[in-house]
């Protein structure tokens, strides 16, 4: 057929048979944002309010099948987490067709990995991993584990603001993942920077290099420590580009990848707090001081005044030598 | 604690101070209580119109900056004026003076509320 259609001919119909059927609700695709193993992203203009926003809907499958539910199951619990850290769901549904779909935010900005190269400050760096932690420990205190945080499902705003993405893999703690419906409908695994374009059903989730051991090993009790790890991850993302990390920061990552999930922190908390002292000059957990540190870290903290009251004395004391002569 | 005030306070305290460091100085000993005075009030001036622009002005090299050039002015005027046998200290008066005015720069962009809070 491509050689009687032209490229950009091509292009628009592959678009119009990847659009959903939205007939009978209140959006319009206008176009697509990404496509994941089992469900696209599309930009859809919402007749009703009339504004844009995504809309998440299964593009494989038999409709109605697990993954359908699987979907809304993923809208439910994101519409449960009410955060300025968590991007907002406005509507879920079937449409016509039978497949499910949900409504969300249409967030305006760059994947954290993208955002990390216009960040060349460490605390600039660091604030928005604390923004991070700040959604991710929410989404904890609710009983919910993200289990696919990385770069790539973060996206930050044109203001700094921080959204989580991508609760597809998301589980709400204490709700079992082992009975086979459910199984059956896990997102697959997703290669970095790659979101849900698994290539098997696999019974690990995640993604490679953010994905703790024991989430690795497929071990049906996993906890919150498994998204400490992925943060771990993140962490070590953003400190990358930067020379060699202070010997602080380093520990802090090591703590929250720690292989042995009783080693790492304990809560997204525990490893904030640590981050946050970090970035006010104060002592962290994960890396024990020698004796000097403290006063080491005083004088860096204050080192203009110190800079400027020893500017001072020394003149004062060189003029009243020099005048004594 | 506002920004002028906190200008006015640490102007008025290390002036005092830094006209009571002519006591080392044997030959102004005598007029130590003259140059105290002078000494606080130049302080207190200079902590003023660097307070006064740490409230309009947020930033710390410009803060930093136009504290540095208050405390030579009014160390200048200071200096200008001879003492009883004639002399002039500008090093002596000019080079900390600059120094104090730093100072204040450096507390006032750091430290104290910009404005008071709007009430009703």
């Amino acid at each position: 057929m491509s050689r009687w259609l032209g490229d950009s001919a091509l292009e628009r119909l592959r678009a119009a048979a990847d659009a959903p059927d939205l007939e009978g609700t209140r959006y319009r695709v206008v176009g697509k944002l990404g496509q994941g193993g089992m469900a696209g992203v599309f930009r859809v203009e919402d007749a009703a309010l009339q504004r844009q926003v995504a809309l998440k809907v299964i593009t494989a499958g038999d409709p109605g099948d697990a993954w359908s539910e699987r979907l809304l199951q993923e809208a439910r619990v994101i519409a449960s987490l009410e955060h300025p850290g968590i991007v907002p769901v406005h509507d879920a549904g079937l449409l016509a067709d039978g497949r499910a779909f949900y409504a969300m935010k249409l967030v305006q900005g760059k994947r954290l990995d993208e955002h990390a190269q216009a960040l060349p400050k460490l605390a600039d760096r660091l604030r928005a991993f604390l923004r991070i932690c700040d959604a991710v420990a929410f989404a904890h205190a609710a009983g919910v584990l993200h289990r696919d945080l990385k770069p790539g499902n973060i996206m930050v705003g044109p203001f700094g603001e921080v959204l989580v993405m991508d609760w597809g893999l998301a589980k709400v703690v204490g709700q079992s993942s082992d009975d086979a419906a459910s199984r059956s409908a896990q997102w697959p695994v997703a290669p970095e920077n790659a979101p849900a374009t698994g290539t098997s059903h696999g019974t690990v989730l995640g993604t490679p290099g953010y994905t703790a051991p024991e989430q690795a090993q497929g071990l049906p009790s996993l906890d919150q420590r498994a998204d400490v790890y992925s943060l771990g991850a993140i962490l070590q993302f953003l400190l990358t580009d930067s020379s060699p990390p202070p010997r602080p920061l380093a520990a802090i990552q090591s703590q929250a990848m720690a292989l042995d999930r009783e080693y790492r922190y304990q809560t997204v908390a525990a490893l904030s707090t640590d981050v946050a002292h970090f970035l006010d000059g104060l002592p962290v957990s994960a890396y024990p001081e020698g004796p000097f540190a403290p006063a080491r870290r005083w004088i860096v903290r204050n080192r203009v005044w110190i800079l400027l009251l020893l500017a001072y004395v020394l003149t004062r004391a060189l003029l009243i030598i020099f005048r004594s002569r | 604690m506002n920004k002028a005030l906190l200008g006015l306070l640490l102007g008025g305290i290390l002036g005092a101070f830094d006209g009571l460091t002519a006591w080392f100085t044997p030959a102004v000993r005598d007029q130590l209580l003259g140059i105290v005075i002078g000494s606080t009030a130049k302080g207190l001036l200079a902590g003023v119109l660097i307070g006064y622009f740490a409230r309009k002005v947020r930033s710390l090299p410009l803060g930093l900056l136009f504290g540095l050039a208050i405390g030579l002015v009014l160390a200048y005027a200071v200096a200008a004026m001879p003492n009883p046998s004639g002399q002039h200290y500008y090093f002596e008066i000019m080079l900390p003076g600059a120094i104090v005015g730093t100072i204040i720069g450096y507390a006032t962009q750091r430290f104290g509320r910009t404005s008071q809070p709007a009430s009703r």
